[in-house]
């Protein structure tokens, strides 16, 4: 019922998102916090990577042989960059009648999703992101290849999308 | 806590009659434990020789006074514990004696509905009844009913789920019938032979063993490799054909009806609106003969064959009845991959095509062996737009559109803009497709 109302919740939210009939879809992006949280999760583990690949050969067999901190090194500034070209492909739009996901750098995808057809929404919050205050959003319809997974939303948004999404599926409901 | 609230459950349903299965059902585990005998003994064969030799008459039958018994009061007490009733909504199937489960099927979610009567279960006169709805499993089939009781309960089924008052169901009885096709003997052996499948099987199960002798001499390692080549050249050659054996198909209120098998016989019925998608396939040998082969995805289903090998008219006009208001469109009406996708699958590119009409969304590939896939619009459950970095760079995209029987269908190599506009179009055919298409109850 409400669903025109502004929402003063979630960053990302504030302006419309119910994209016009027929016109140009109204993409909203991922929130910061999943580049930050992915970002965060790449340094430590390759952090700590290099450090083992640098120190042990290093201590043991000499200094030259920490050379091979190199590699994961190259690794972490490829990765941050890469993460960061990942987390900006994302985006979804809510429409009058379905659900546009768009992602992918090198492999792109782009998903629709009639309302009608959605058989169950989840909202899964693991305990990383909920230390970040993320949750994500995923969508089953009867066909198991439908893979329409938004991550990274603030959870207040994920929330409201969920409820948005099993109200207008419910309206528009329609089995196999 | 919730334990008054779970018995009174049963209280509300007393007046539903629960039946029993057939009484041979107790036999039909009666091989287990002869099974777990013989897998330990090929398991550990020297094992299985020596404990052989030391087993002495008296221990024999000391051991086949205990399992005997045991096996019979397993046997009996799972058939006696299996109870099953059908409701005015969905059909109960109550079983287990330590672990109790019941499962209830709902009528008006009935995907298809199948009667098997394996050989020795035609032998004794019974058959099993499954009921194809999505997330049931193997043990939510009925196993056994007589042969007649199987019959009446499928027609009451579908009855019910057809939306006839629960009153009158029984009374329906079993919907007339009209041959659509029926595959004569010789022309389903000649397909299997002008398939290409059957002789590498066959090539792979004479050539490789011998091959394998020459090379290393060790008996073991050819019949490791020998037997299960043969079990997959006897399964695609002459186990096809006594499965696809006088294939029948036809057309009643109740949908389709497919009946085949030699040995097993098989009925299967599937109601009006619950084929997902057809696929024509037509493999190289059989296109001078204008010979093709069309299969069918239905939710939850394990069959996927419509017609094992028919002349193409009469497939389309099976296919026509199959999708009400489909005509499949001829190879002049599918619109080729562009040039440009040459780079991305050289030579097979051509055999891609696609053609969207009112009804359905059509996607031929493959070169030799040409398959052209049809979804309905009504069953489209969403609809992706793929692109690669090898497709970006020569302008093309897929577009896949999934149905509910677990089945993607690509378009592949598309022109970018086409496919960008496609995606959008597709999304909102498959909405509106929805509004003409028939209610689950398909008679009400």
């Amino acid at each position: 019922m409400d669903t025109g109302s502004p929402r003063d919740t979630g960053p990302g939210a504030s302006q419309g998102t119910i994209g016009a009939a027929g016109g140009e879809p109204v993409w909203i992006a991922l929130p910061p916090g999943l580049l930050k949280m992915r970002r965060l999760l790449l340094v430590v583990w390759l952090g700590l990577i290099t450090l083992a690949a640098g120190l042990l050969p290093g201590l043991l067999a000499g200094p030259a042989w920490a050379a091979f901190a190199l590699p994961p090194l190259a690794l972490l500034a490829w990765g941050w960059v890469m993460t960061e070209r990942n987390w900006r492909s994302w985006r979804y739009a809510e429409r009058a009648d379905d659900l546009l996901i768009s992602r992918g750098v090198l492999w792109r995808e782009e998903t629709v999703v009639p309302y009608g057809r959605m058989q169950l929404v989840e909202v899964t919050s693991g305990p990383v992101e909920r230390h970040f205050g993320l949750a994500s959003v995923q969508l089953h319809t009867a066909a198991a290849a439908t893979d329409a997974t938004i991550p990274g939303l603030d959870p207040a948004e994920a929330e409201r999308l969920r409820d948005r999404l099993t109200e207008l599926g419910e309206a528009r409901s329609a089995g196999l | 806590m919730t334990a008054p609230g779970a018995a009174e459950a049963p209280e509300v349903a007393a007046e539903v009659t629960e039946r029993r299965l057939h009484p041979v059902t107790p036999l039909r585990r009666a091989w287990a434990p002869v099974a777990v005998v013989i897998g330990w003994a090929v398991h550990d064969p020297d094992g299985a020789q020596r404990h052989l030799t030391r087993l002495t008459t008296a221990t024999l039958l000391i051991g086949l006074a205990v399992i005997v018994p045991a096996a019979a009061l397993y046997g009996f007490c799972s058939w006696w514990f299996t109870h099953f009733a059908v409701t005015e909504s969905e059909l109960r199937i109550r079983t287990g004696l330590v672990f109790r489960r019941t499962a209830h099927i709902r009528l008006e979610r009935i995907q298809a509905v199948d009667v098997t009567q394996p050989l020795l279960a035609r032998v004794a006169g019974v058959s099993k009844l499954k009921l194809d709805v999505i997330g049931t499993d193997k043990k939510d089939e009925l196993a056994f009913l007589g042969a007649d009781e199987a019959r009446a309960l499928r027609a009451e089924l579908l009855a019910r789920a057809a939306g006839f008052a629960p009153e009158t169901a029984h009374e329906v009885g079993e919907a007339p019938a009209r041959q659509l096709l029926r595959v004569p003997p010789g022309v389903l052996a000649l397909s299997l032979v002008l398939t290409g499948a059957t002789w590498v099987s066959l090539a792979a199960a004479l050539v490789v063993p011998p091959v394998l002798w020459l090379a290393t001499h060790s008996l073991w390692t050819v019949l490791a490799v020998a037997l299960p080549l043969l079990g997959a050249a006897g399964a695609s050659s002459v186990g096809r054909f006594v499965a696809e054996y006088d294939w029948t198909l036809a057309e009643s209120p109740d949908g389709l009806r497919i009946d085949h098998g030699l040995l097993d016989r098989s009925h299967e019925t599937v109601p009006p609106g619950r084929v997902q998608t057809v696929r024509i396939v037509e493999p190289l040998l059989w296109r001078r003969r204008g010979w093709v082969r069309v299969e069918l995805d239905v939710a939850g289903s394990s069959n996927s064959v419509l017609v094992p090998v028919a002349p193409r008219e009469i497939a389309e006009d099976v296919v026509a009845r199959v999708l009400p208001g489909v005509s499949v469109p001829g190879p002049a009406a599918l619109s080729p991959a562009p040039r440009s996708a040459r780079w991305c699958v050289p030579l097979w590119w051509r055999g891609y095509g696609l053609a969207v009409t009112d009804a359905v969304f059509a996607s031929r590939s493959g070169l030799l062996r040409r398959s052209l896939a049809l979804v309905p619009h009504a069953k489209v459950q969403s609809v992706r737009r793929m692109q690669g970095p090898w497709e970006r760079a020569r302008g093309v995209a897929d577009v896949c559109v999934d149905t509910g029987a677990n089945k993607t269908v690509r378009a592949r190599l598309r022109d970018a803009a086409e496919a960008r506009e496609l995606l959008a179009a597709q999304a909102e055919r498959s909405r509106t497709g929805r509004r003409d298409a028939r209610p689950d109850r398909w008679m009400a």
